[in-house]
C-alpha cells in the first residue's frame, strides 16, 4: 500500500479555511490584536498613501525580478502587501525546532547517499530513486566537503492549515531565493509604519547577511588564509534573481562574480582583479550544478568556470551549496522525508509532511488517477510553480493532459491533496481581504551549527481564492513579524 | 577590485557623460537654428550637430537630409544609432545593474530614474514642444550622477575608475566640439570673425556652460583663438583639455599609489599633460588647430586603451 496516511483528515473538501487573524471563530487572535486595531482605525486615505509609498519605494530601489518567457520586458515588480503577517513567539519556537531538525537530517542524508549509503542499505529509501535520479551527482561520491556541510542555505516552504498544524510543502536545498525580499520588505515596513513597530516587539531579521557570511567563512577550506575570500557567483544580470545576488553581495561586502571573472590554475580558483589574480576560498554560488563547470557538466555552459570541479574536489575551494544537493529537493524523496528524519535523528519529525502519493508506486498511481480533479500534481524535479496541476482549478482538458503524462511517466510525479492553506489579511482597494499564504524560512547550516533568522519570506497568492504563491505566477510578498 | 567591475564603472561614467554631451549638442543646434536667417542662411546647424556627435556617416545612411526632425530623432532615440541618448542611458543602466554593489544607492537611483523616465518619453512630444524639458532632464541626470558619485563614493579604486571614464569621455567631447566648429560649421564663403562666426563661437561656449565665465577670464568679445585658448589651455576652465588632463593624472596617480606600481596609462597621460602645459595658443593656430586636435583625440584614445590593458581586462 502507498505510504500515505491522513492523520487529521484534511483530505476532505469541506474543510474550514483558517484565517490567521480571525482564527476559526471570527475573534481576532491575540497576536494580531494591535495590528487589527490600528488598521481598523486608519483612514482609507492613510492606507492608500502608504500603499503608494511602498510601490514607489520598491520601484526606486529597483527590486525587480525577471520572468522567463515574458516578452513584455524583462523586469517586473513583485506585488508587495502592506499588512504584515504575524507569528507568535511560541509558534516560531515550534517551527524553529522543526526546521533545525529537518535541515540537520537533510545534510546527514546527502552526506550518507554520497558516502556509505546506510539509508539505502537499511531499505528506507529505494536505491533506484537515488542512483537514477537526474539530480544525483556521481562526481560527489566519496567526497567530503569542508565541515561536512552540504546544504549551507536551505529554504523550507511551510504552509499552515489551522491553529496548530503546519506542513512542510517542499524543501529547497539547491539554491533557494527570496531572502532579499524578506530583508527589503522589513526595510519598507520600517519606513512606512514606524508606529506599528512602536506597538510591537518584533524580532529583527537584518543580521541575516552577517550570519550568512559567518556561515560561509566557517566552511572555508583548510588551505585558506585566516581571512578567507568569500565571493558570490551569479549567472549574470539576466537571471531572474539577479537583484538578490547583487543585494546579498552588497550587504555581505563581498565581490559579485560572473564565471568569466574566475579562472582555475593548478587546481586553485582565482578572480581577475585590477591588481592581478586573487585567490578565492569560498564560492556562494547562485547557479545550478549543470552550469558550474563546462569540463564536468554541460559543455555548452558559458556561465561557469572551466576546471572548477577539480579545484573543488582537490579541497581548495568550497562551494555553497555543495554539488548534488538538488537530490533532497526531489519531490519523490520529499515523500520519504519523515523516515529520513527518524533515521538520522532518532526523533519524531517535529514538522509534518503534506500527505503525498508517490506516483512511482502502483497503488498510489491508481489512487491519483482516480482522484485527479481534487489533487495537486507536481513534477518531482519541478520548481517555481511551473508544470503543476491544481485539480480543482483546472479544466477537463488540462486534467486529461496530466492523466496522459502520469500514465507515460508515473515516476516523474507526485500528488498531494489540495490543502486549505491559511489566509491572512491583505490590503486591496476595497479594504482588507483574506488571501492564502505560505512561509519560506531560510536556514543556515555552517561548520558550527544551524542558524535561523526569525520569520522568513511570506508569499501571498494575490488573486482571490488562488493557491499559487510563486512570484513567477503572479504571487506577492509581505513582511513576516515574529513576536518576541 | 574586479577588472569587470572597474570596466563597468569606467564605461558607465563615460556613457552618462556622453548622454550629457549629446543633450548639449542638440541644445546648441536648436539655438543656432533659431537665429534670423540673415545669420544662419547658408549653414546647417543640424548637420553640424550630427558632426559634433561624431555620427555623420551613420546618420546619412538613414536619412537624406539633416532636418531638425531627422537629427533630433537620430540623436535622441534612433535604433540605427548605437550612441543615441536613449542608447547611452540604456547602456549606462546595463553597466550599472551589472555592478550595483560597486555603486552607492544615490548613483543607482539617479540612473534608474532617468532610465525609467526615458521609457515614457515620446519622440513626437520632444520634437513638438518638449525639447527643452527633455534636454534639461538629461543634463540634470548627468549633474546628479556626477554629484552623487562625488559626494557618496568611497575614495577607493572604484571612484578613480568612475572619474577616469568621465574625464576621458569629456576630453574627447570637448576636442570634437572644437574641431567641428573650426572646420565644419562655417560655410566657406562666410568671413571668419563675421556675424555667423561670432554666434557659432558663443554657442559653442554656451554648450559647455562657459559663456559667462569666458567674459570673466578675458574681458573681451568672443574671438575664435580666445575660445580655443579657453577650452584647451586654461586651467581655470574645468572643461578645458588641460584641466581635464590634470584630473586624469590625479586619478591615475592615486591608482598607482594604491596598487604600488604604475604603467603605460600613467606615462601616456603625463605626456599629454606636459604637452598641453608647454603649448601656446599662437603656436597651435600656426601649426593648424585641426591637426592639433586630431592628434589629441588619438592620444586621448591611447590613454583609454592603455588603461584598459593595464587594469580592465
Amino acid at each position: 500500500m502507498a505510504r500515505i496516511s491522513d492523520p487529521i483528515g484534511i483530505m476532505g473538501w469541506n474543510v474550514q479555511i483558517f484565517d490567521e487573524m480571525l482564527g476559526a471563530d471570527g475573534h481576532t487572535r491575540d497576536v494580531y490584536r494591535n495590528l487589527n486595531d490600528w488598521f481598523s482605525q486608519a483612514s482609507p486615505e492613510v492606507l492608500s498613501s502608504r500603499f503608494s509609498e511602498a510601490e514607489a519605494f520598491f520601484r526606486r530601489i529597483g527590486i525587480t525580478f525577471a520572468v522567463y518567457g515574458d516578452a513584455q520586458g524583462t523586469e517586473r515588480l513583485i506585488p508587495f502587501d502592506i499588512v504584515p503577517r504575524m507569528l507568535a513567539a511560541k509558534e516560531w519556537a515550534f517551527l524553529k525546532k522543526g526546521l533545525e531538525q529537518r535541515v540537520k537530517a537533510i545534510n546527514a542524508f546527502i552526506g550518507d547517499i554520497y558516502g556509505n549509503r546506510e539509508i539505502l542499505r537499511a531499505g528506507i529509501v529505494p536505491e533506484d530513486l537515488i542512483l537514477q535520479n537526474p539530480t544525483f551527482r556521481p562526481e560527489m561520491m566519496q567526497f567530503r566537503p569542508a565541515g561536512n556541510v552540504y546544504a549551507h542555505i536551505s529554504g523550507i516552504d511551510i504552509v499552515r492549515i489551522d491553529a496548530e498544524t503546519f506542513y512542510v510543502l517542499e524543501d529547497n536545498a539547491r539554491t533557494p531565493s527570496g531572502v532579499s525580499y524578506m530583508l527589503e520588505n522589513r526595510e519598507a515596513m520600517m519606513r512606512l509604519f514606524p508606529e506599528l513597530f512602536a506597538l510591537h516587539r518584533i524580532a529583527p531579521v537584518d543580521d541575516y547577511p552577517d550570519k550568512l557570511l559567518a556561515c560561509m567563512r566557517s566552511v572555508a577550506p583548510k588551505t585558506a588564509s585566516r581571512e578567507p575570500n568569500v565571493v558570490l557567483l551569479t549567472p549574470g544580470q539576466y537571471n531572474s534573481a539577479y537583484y538578490e545576488h547583487s543585494f546579498l553581495a552588497d550587504k555581505m561586502g563581498i565581490e559579485l562574480l560572473e564565471g568569466r571573472d574566475l579562472f582555475v590554475r593548478n587546481n586553485c580558483v582565482y578572480m581577475r582583479t585590477t591588481e592581478g589574480p586573487q585567490r578565492v576560498d569560498v564560492i556562494y554560488r547562485r547557479m545550478d550544478d549543470e552550469y558550474l563547470d563546462p569540463l564536468t557538466f554541460r559543455p555548452d555552459s558559458t556561465l561557469g568556470v572551466p576546471g572548477l570541479m577539480s579545484a573543488y574536489k582537490a579541497g581548495n575551494v568550497t562551494l555553497a551549496n555543495a554539488i548534488g544537493t538538488g537530490i533532497s529537493d526531489d519531490k519523490a524523496i520529499y515523500s520519504y522525508m519523515p523516515e529520513i528524519i527518524r533515521f538520522y535523528s532518532g526523533e519524531e519529525p517535529q514538522l509534518k509532511n503534506v500527505p503525498t502519493w508517490c506516483c512511482r508506486e502502483p497503488d498510489a498511481l491508481r489512487y491519483v488517477l482516480d482522484h485527479l480533479p481534487e489533487l495537486v500534481v507536481k513534477e518531482v524535479n519541478g520548481s517555481g510553480g511551473y508544470g503543476m496541476l491544481v485539480g480543482p482549478h483546472s479544466s477537463k482538458a488540462q486534467i486529461e493532459e496530466f492523466r496522459a503524462k502520469l500514465k507515460a511517466h508515473p515516476e516523474g510525479f507526485i500528488a498531494q491533496p489540495t490543502l486549505s492553506l491559511s489566509t491572512v489579511p491583505c490590503y486591496v482597494d476595497s479594504g482588507l481581504v483574506p488571501r492564502h499564504v505560505d512561509l519560506r524560512p531560510f536556514v543556515l547550516c555552517g561548520a558550527d551549527g544551524v542558524e535561523i533568522v526569525p520569520g522568513g519570506l511570506t508569499r501571498v497568492a494575490m488573486k482571490a481564492g488562488s493557491l499559487v504563491v510563486n512570484s513567477s505566477q503572479g504571487g506577492g510578498t509581505k513582511d513576516t513579524w515574529v513576536m518576541e | 577590485m574586479l577588472s569587470r567591475t572597474a570596466n563597468n564603472l569606467f564605461w558607465l561614467a563615460r556613457y552618462m557623460e556622453r548622454a550629457d554631451n549629446l543633450a548639449r549638442v542638440i541644445d546648441v543646434a536648436s539655438r543656432l537654428a533659431s537665429l534670423p536667417s540673415a545669420f544662419a542662411g547658408k549653414s546647417n546647424e543640424w548637420e553640424g550637430a550630427v558632426a559634433s556627435a561624431s555620427c555623420r556617416d551613420e546618420f546619412f545612411e538613414v536619412y537624406k537630409e539633416a532636418t531638425r526632425e531627422n537629427v533630433i530623432e537620430f540623436l535622441v532615440a534612433h535604433e540605427a544609432n548605437p550612441n543615441s541618448i536613449r542608447a547611452c542611458i540604456d547602456t549606462a543602466r546595463g553597466n550599472a545593474r551589472a555592478v550595483r554593489t560597486a555603486m552607492t544607492s544615490e548613483m543607482w537611483e539617479t540612473i534608474n530614474d532617468v532610465w525609467l523616465k526615458m521609457q515614457n518619453v515620446k519622440l513626437k512630444d520632444i520634437r513638438d514642444n518638449k525639447l527643452n524639458d527633455f534636454l534639461s532632464s538629461i543634463k540634470e541626470a548627468s549633474l546628479r550622477f556626477d554629484g552623487a558619485a562625488n559626494r557618496t563614493m568611497l575614495r577607493t579604486d572604484h571612484f578613480y575608475f568612475e572619474r577616469l571614464g568621465m574625464f576621458i569621455e569629456r576630453a574627447d567631447n570637448t576636442a570634437r566640439l572644437l574641431d567641428v566648429k573650426y572646420h565644419v560649421l562655417l560655410p566657406v564663403d562666410e568671413p571668419v570673425g563675421g556675424g555667423l562666426d561670432y554666434f557659432q563661437w558663443t554657442s559653442l561656449l554656451r554648450s559647455v556652460s562657459a559663456l559667462t565665465s569666458f567674459h570673466w577670464i578675458y574681458r573681451e568679445t568672443v574671438k575664435p583663438w580666445l575660445v580655443a585658448d579657453f577650452l584647451i589651455l586654461r586651467r581655470e576652465q574645468p572643461r578645458s583639455l588641460i584641466a581635464i588632463y590634470d584630473s586624469i593624472n590625479q586619478q591615475l596617480n592615486m591608482l598607482a599609489e594604491l596598487y604600488g606600481r604604475q604603467g603605460p596609462s600613467q606615462r601616456n597621460a603625463r605626456a599629454i599633460f606636459a604637452n598641453l602645459q608647454n603649448a601656446k595658443i599662437e603656436d597651435l593656430f600656426q601649426n593648424g588647430l585641426h591637426e592639433f586636435i586630431s592628434s589629441f583625440i588619438v592620444e586621448n584614445n591611447k590613454v583609454g586603451k592603455s588603461l584598459a590593458e593595464q587594469y580592465l581586462l
